[in-house]
C-alpha cells in the first residue's frame, strides 16, 4: 500500500524559540502565526503531503516561507516539533540518531544551495563521499563515482578540487554526490538558485533527463516559480509556514487556490507551463473526407469560416480544405475532397508547450490542430486562443467571439452556389 | 569596620596547602612525566653537534617555506652559535616544544568541546580569561610549591599561560566552518565523529594552526619567566644578566630568543596556510597517481 509513496509528511509543525511545544499547541488550537510570535517563530505549520515514487515534487515559496525548514525535516536534519515524517515506509520521527543515519545513507540524500562540497577533497572523492560513509571500499566507490561523473558530464575533472570549477560544475558535483549515494529520494534545497540563468536552465533540463533515466523521487525546493513549473510534476505552494495549495503546475496556474497563489502565478512564463491540451478548443468545423465538397461548404457557411478540418474515415486527421477550393470543386461538379485537401496545416501533440506553438502559428492563419499519437484530431488552437492564453486574458477562452479564420467568400455566394448546383449534385 | 578584609588570598593558600598535602603523589607523578619528557627532548637537541640541528632546521625550512627561509634559518642559528648560546637555546627550545605540545594537547580538545556545546563554551571562556590575564608570575608560586624548583613549574606555568589562544581559536575555527558543509555530512549519514574528523577539523585547520602558532609564541615569551624558577636555558641567562646588569649577555640571550621566535613563528604560520612547497609536490604527485589510475 505504501509502495508508491516515497515520502509522507503528516501534520508537520516546526517552531523555533524557547517554548516550541507550547507554541505548536496554541497553533493547533487555532491561534494565528502572529498571535504566537511572542513565544517564538513558527517556521512550518501543519504541513501534510505525500510524494509518490518517481515524482518530482516541488515546494515553492518566497524566502521565509518555511520551505528550507520543511525539507530539513524530511531527512531529520531538523526535528519536527510535532507531526511525523515517513520515508520509504519507515517513520523517522523520534528514532535514534544511529537509525536516522542509516535512513540517510540508504534512502534519502540531499543537494545544497551553495553546493556544500568538501573543499579539501577532489571531485571524485566528493562524489564518492556518500559511498564512503556507507562503508564501501575505496576501489569500488571510486569506480562507481567515475561512472556518475560521466553521467553528470564532468569527464576529465575527477581529480580537480571544487575551487577549480565553475558554479554550474560544482553543483554537478553536488548532484553527482547525491546520485552516487544511490538513494531513492533526492532532496534539493534551492539547488540551482545560486547559478546563472543560462546554466540554471541547462541544469534543470539535465535534471529532468536524469530523473527520466534513473526514476528517482525528487523533492525540489525553489523560490522561482518558473523553475517550479518547469520541473514539478506537482507543486506545493508555501506561504508563512503553511502549504496553501498542492497541485500540478497547470492546476496551480489555471485554478489558483487563493489570491496569493493567483498573484504569484501572474508573472509566470505561461508559455512554458501550459500545454496544447490545456488551451485547445473543441473542433467545430470538421467534415469527413467522404462527405464531399457540398457538405464542407455548408459547414463553412454555417460557421462563417474559410476553412474546415477534414478527417479520414477512421477519424484520423487528413488536413484542411479552404473555402475557395471547395467552391471551385462544387462549381465544377467534382465530388472528391481528397483532391483539394491541404496537408500544410500544423499539427502538434497535446503535451507540446505553448512556447513551441508561437512560431508556427505566426506563419499560418489556420488554427493549429492537436492530434494524439494515433493522429486523431483532439482539438484545435486558433491563434486568438493562443494569444489569450499567453497573455493571461482569461483562462476560459470559450466565449471569445472570433475563433476561426473569417470567411473570405460572402455567405450569399456560397448559398447561391449550393442552390445552383443542388439539382446536379442531388445531395441536398 | 576598617578591619574587614576579604580573606580570598588566605583561602587560596589554604586550598593549595590542602592540595599539596593530599595529592602530593599525583603532582610528583606529573613532575616525573614532564621532567622525563623535557630531558628526552633536550637530550635529542643537545647531543648531536650543532650543525646537525642547523641542517635539520634548514631542511624543515626548505620543505615548509622555500629556500629564502632556509638561508634565513641557517644564518639565524649560526648567530646563536656565534654568541655561544647554542646549548641554552636548545634547552629553551626543548622547554618550548614540550610545553607547547602539552598545551596543544589540552587546548585543541577543549576547543572542540567548547565548539560543540554552548554550556561548555560558557564555562571555559571565563576560565580562559582568568588564565590569560592573571600575571604569569603568580602561577609560578603554587607551581613552585607543587613541583619544586626546576623545569617542571616552568612548563606548567607556560602551559597555563599559553593554552588560551589554542582553545579560543579552535572553537572559533570549528564554529566558523560553513554550516551547509556540516549539514551535507549529516545528510549523507556521517556520524558526528566522522564529521569532526573529515569536515570540521580539516576546514578549521587554518584557524587552529593560527591558534597553535600563538600557543608557541606565548610559550616562548614565558620561558624567560620560567628561568626565574630554575628552568635554565636562555631564560636563566636573561635573569642572570638582569641580576648582574650585564648588558652584553642580556642582549645576546635576548637576541637568541628572538631568532628562535621568528623561526618557530614562520614555520608554524606556513603550516597553517597549508600552502607549503612540500605540500605542493605531494599534491602534484598524488594527482599524477590518480590520473594514472584512471587512465
Amino acid at each position: 500500500m505504501t509502495e508508491t509513496i516515497a515520502v509522507k509528511a503528516d501534520r508537520l509543525y516546526k517552531a523555533f524559540g524557547r517554548r516550541p511545544h507550547e507554541l505548536v499547541k496554541k497553533l493547533t488550537a487555532g491561534a494565528s502565526r502572529d498571535e504566537v510570535s511572542s513565544l517564538g517563530t513558527a517556521a512550518v505549520i501543519d504541513a501534510s503531503f505525500e510524494v509518490h515514487r518517481g515524482e518530482i515534487f516541488v515546494v515553492m515559496g518566497l524566502s521565509g516561507s518555511g520551505k528550507s525548514t520543511l525539507i530539513r525535516m524530511l531527512n531529520g536534519l531538523l526535528d519536527a516539533t510535532s507531526g511525523t515524517v515517513t520515508v520509504a515506509g519507515q517513520s523517522i520521527t523520534g528514532i535514534s540518531a544511529a537509525a536516522l543515519r542509516e535512513v540517510r545513507r540508504k534512502n534519502i540524500s540531499m543537494v545544497f544551495q551553495h553546493f556544500a562540497l568538501l573543499p579539501h577533497r577532489t571531485v571524485i572523492d566528493n562524489v564518492a563521499y556518500g559511498l564512503e560513509v556507507q562503508g564501501m571500499g575505496r576501489e569500488e566507490r571510486l569506480a562507481k563515482a567515475r561512472t556518475i561523473i560521466r553521467l553528470v558530464g564532468l569527464d576529465g575533472w575527477a581529480d580537480s578540487l571544487p575551487s577549480e570549477l565553475s558554479g554550474g560544475m560544482q553543483q554537478r558535483v553536488g548532484l553527482g554526490r547525491a546520485l552516487a549515494a544511490d538513494t531513492d529520494v533526492l532532496l534539493m534545497d534551492e539547488a540551482f538558485s545560486a547559478l546563472d540563468p543560462l546554466i540554471r536552465r541547462e541544469m534543470q533540463e539535465q535534471l529532468i533527463e536524469l530523473q527520466a533515466a534513473l526514476g528517482k523521487t525528487i523533492i525540489f525546493i525553489t523560490h522561482d516559480l518558473n523553475e517550479a513549473m518547469f520541473l514539478g510534476d506537482r507543486i506545493a505552494v508555501m506561504r508563512d509556514g503553511r502549504i496553501v495549495q498542492i497541485g500540478t503546475p497547470e492546476e496551480i496556474l489555471t485554478d489558483p487556490a487563493n489570491d496569493y497563489v493567483a498573484q504569484f502565478v501572474q508573472d509566470v512564463d505561461r508559455a512554458r507551463v501550459l500545454t496544447a491540451a490545456s488551451v485547445m478548443e473543441p473542433v467545430r468545423s470538421v467534415v469527413t473526407i467522404t462527405g464531399g465538397p457540398r457538405a464542407a461548404l455548408r459547414t463553412m457557411r454555417d460557421l462563417q469560416t474559410s476553412a474546415t478540418f477534414v478527417l479520414n474515415r477512421d477519424r484520423s486527421f487528413a488536413g484542411v480544405v479552404r473555402d475557395r477550393d471547395v467552391l471551385g470543386q462544387v462549381k465544377a461538379g467534382e465530388t472528391d475532397l481528397r483532391a483539394i485537401v491541404r496537408t500544410d496545416v500544423i499539427s502538434v501533440s497535446p503535451d507540446t508547450a505553448l512556447v513551441d506553438l508561437v512560431e508556427p502559428s505566426v506563419g499560418s492563419d489556420l488554427s493549429i490542430a492537436v492530434v494524439d499519437e494515433k493522429n486523431r484530431l483532439l482539438g484545435v488552437i486558433p491563434r486568438v486562443t493562443l494569444l489569450a492564453a499567453l497573455g493571461n486574458v482569461s483562462t476560459n477562452t470559450g466565449d471569445l467571439p472570433v475563433i476561426e479564420p473569417p470567411a473570405t467568400i460572402s455567405i450569399n455566394v456560397i448559398t447561391e452556389t449550393l442552390r445552383d448546383t443542388a439539382l446536379e449534385g442531388a445531395d441536398l | 569596620m576598617n578591619d574587614f578584609r576579604l580573606p580570598l588570598g588566605t583561602l587560596v593558600e589554604g586550598f593549595i596547602d590542602y592540595v599539596t598535602a593530599t595529592f602530593g603523589f599525583f603532582f610528583d607523578f606529573i613532575r616525573v612525566i614532564f621532567d622525563g619528557a623535557y630531558e628526552f627532548v633536550d637530550l635529542l637537541l643537545v647531543t648531536p653537534p650543532f650543525w646537525v640541528i642547523v641542517l635539520l632546521a634548514a631542511g624543515l625550512g626548505l620543505a615548509v617555506r622555500g629556500w629564502k627561509f632556509m638561508i634565513g634559518t641557517i644564518l639565524g642559528l649560526l648567530v646563536i652559535v656565534g654568541v655561544d648560546q647554542w646549548e641554552n637555546a636548545m634547552d629553551t627550545l626543548a622547554l618550548v616544544l614540550v610545553a607547547s605540545l602539552l598545551a596543544i594537547a589540552f587546548s585543541v580538545p577543549l576547543g572542540i568541546l567548547a565548539a560543540k556545546s554552548t554550556v561548555a563554551s560558557g564555562i571555559i571562556r571565563p576560565v580562559l580569561d582568568f588564565m590569560q590575564t592573571m600575571p604569569a608570575f603568580v602561577y609560578l608560586i603554587p607551581a613552585l610549591i607543587l613541583f619544586r624548583v626546576g623545569v617542571v613549574p616552568g612548563i606548567v606555568a607556560t602551559i597555563i599561560f599559553a593554552m588560551a589562544p589554542g582553545v579560543r581559536l579552535t572553537e572559533l575555527g570549528i564554529r566558523g566552518v560553513d554550516q551547509e558543509v556540516v549539514e551535507a555530512g549529516a545528510a549523507f549519514g556521517a556520524s558526528p565523529w566522522r564529521i569532526l574528523r573529515q569536515i570540521q577539523l580539516p576546514l578549521a585547520m587554518p584557524t587552529i594552526m593560527a591558534g597553535i602558532n600563538q600557543v608557541i609564541m606565548l610559550s616562548l615569551s614565558m620561558v624567560v619567566i620560567a628561568g626565574m624558577v630554575g628552568a635554565g636555558g636562555l631564560g636563566a641567562q636573561v635573569v642572570a644578566s638582569l641580576n648582574r646588569i650585564d648588558i652584553s649577555l642580556g642582549f645576546e640571550a635576548g637576541l637568541a630568543v628572538v631568532i628562535l621566535a621568528i623561526f618557530l613563528d614562520r614555520l608554524t604560520a606556513a603550516l597553517g596556510t597549508g600552502d607549503t612547497p612540500l605540500g605542493r609536490i605531494m599534491m602534484a604527485r598524488k594527482r599524477r597517481a590518480q590520473q594514472a589510475l584512471a587512465a
